[in-house]
């Protein structure tokens, strides 16, 4: 990066401008200053909240008309909603929890997936080129959500007993807890979340910068550079059209990886051993 | 110069947060868990439920109906079965009664005849004795004729005599003889 800065800087003006973190962190629009302070990222979630909420205040709605009119075969768009509030209900939550325990966690679960998908796809649509999740905070919001819950879950499944299983496993030799019991601690308490946020955000870091290298690249190669080496533009935007679909697929896997988890780690909460 | 070297050391952290990015973030969670939570899931949960209902509650109802067509047919056919062998019932009986009537009828032929018959014979032999009574009516006077005659030959001849007494029973031992064969 300091190598690539030294170029931009010695080019002066006009030239290839390559990605830095400084993208995540555009210019501040309203509240400047105030911790409501709201940018470009800010704005795009809050349109991410709002696309969500319409959309599945329609399909809530089709759930309430079926219900009411006790027509029980639904619309296309109805059943696309019913495809994907399955995903989360059978394929993570009761795959792994079960039916009782699944759908109560059901809303956590659910919020989490929608909300890491929606904020996830912005990072490929046109105009808006950045996923909400980029930023550290949300990722950090949504795994502090699913700590509190897998904490909570298995306190009031058994009680205080649930540290001690959880940091003294059965079955070690005495002398071994010296060295199991911290291991258990860092992991099970505070890599787990923060595994959580930090592959969710670098994940999409990542991909941004990617998209940007490529795409700015394109855009030197194309106007800026000459003669021949305008040719490289169409590799570099072969390249950028492939990172998008891959992005496309990340963002789908990130929030399933991160639904996934929660659960696995509110499974691990109620097992009855550990 | 002196604000690009500041900006380079104030490049931020990515792996730490920002009070907004917090903040809104927060924002954006607590919205959509209430919404998924309170609008969406119940919703869904209760169409599952409900269409799951419906669809055991007319696999039901086609079973039932298929139930009851099935136990109509059986009552029809029992019907049609009773019918049939009523029918033959009815049959039987009208040929039994057919029977008895012709076995009557003949009887009360064969009665008539028989009365007939005797009837017949009683009249004949009736006839019979006054074929008989008046014979006798009449051997009498014939035997007074005859006497009268004999009296009135013996009175010439011997001999002629007794040849009309032979004569006469010799008529009417003949007489008789046809009397008897009619």
């Amino acid at each position: 990066m300091n190598l690539l800065s030294v170029a931009t800087s010695s080019d002066s003006g006009n030239g290839f401008h390559a990605p830095s973190i400084d993208e995540f962190y555009p210019e501040v629009i309203a509240f400047a200053g105030t911790p409501f302070a709201l940018n470009r990222i800010m704005l795009i979630r809050l349109i991410v909240v709002a696309v969500l909420l319409v959309t599945f205040w329609l399909v809530s709605n089709a759930f309430s008309k079926s219900i009411k009119t006790k027509n029980f075969v639904p619309s296309k768009f109805q059943l696309l909603g019913e495809i994907a509030l399955n995903f989360v209900r059978t394929n993570i939550a009761h795959d792994q929890l079960g039916k009782k325990d699944g759908d109560r966690f059901l809303p956590l679960l659910t919020a989490i997936f929608f909300i890491v998908v929606g904020m996830n796809i912005t990072g490929i649509v046109p105009g808006f080129n950045i996923a909400g999740t980029s930023l550290i905070g949300l990722p950090i919001v949504l795994a502090v959500a699913a700590y509190l819950t897998f904490i909570y879950a298995g306190l009031k499944k058994h009680g205080l007993k649930f540290f001690t299983n959880a940091l003294f496993p059965a079955g070690v030799p005495l002398p071994f807890y010296l060295l199991v019991t911290p291991i258990e601690f860092l992991s099970t308490f505070i890599l787990r979340p923060v595994t959580l946020a930090l592959r969710l955000t670098m994940n999409m870091i990542a991909g941004h910068l990617l998209l940007v290298l490529c795409f700015s690249a394109t855009s030197f190669f194309l106007f800026e550079a000459q003669g021949f080496f305008k040719a490289f533009g169409a590799g570099t935007f072969l390249f950028g059209f492939v990172f998008t679909l891959f992005e496309m697929l990340v963002a789908f896997l990130q929030a399933y990886v991160f639904t996934l988890l929660t659960t696995v780690y509110i499974q691990l909460s109620l097992a009855d051993e550990h | 110069m002196i604000t690009r070297i500041l900006a380079a050391t104030e490049t931020p952290n990515p792996l730490l947060p920002a009070i907004p990015d917090l903040f809104w973030s927060s924002v954006v969670f607590v919205i959509l868990l209430t919404f998924f939570w309170i609008k969406v899931l119940p919703g869904f949960k209760k169409t599952l439920d409900e269409r799951t209902e419906a669809i055991e509650g007319r696999l039901a109802a086609a079973e039932r109906a298929q139930a009851e067509v099935a136990e109509k047919t059986a009552e029809i056919e029992k019907a049609q079965e009773n019918s049939r062998s009523e029918a033959a019932a009815i049959r039987e009986q009208a040929r039994a009664e057919g029977v008895a009537i012709l076995a009557e009828l003949k009887e009360q032929a064969n009665q008539e005849a028989a009365r007939i018959a005797a009837t017949a014979k009683a009249q004949i032999e009736a006839e019979r004795q006054a074929a008989i009574v008046s014979l006798r009516a009449e051997v009498g006077t014939l035997a007074i004729d005859l006497a009268s005659q004999v009296v009135a030959a013996s009175l010439k001849n011997d001999k002629v005599a007794t040849g009309v007494v032979d004569q006469f029973l010799a008529d009417l031992e003949s007489s008789e003889k046809a009397g008897k064969g009619k």
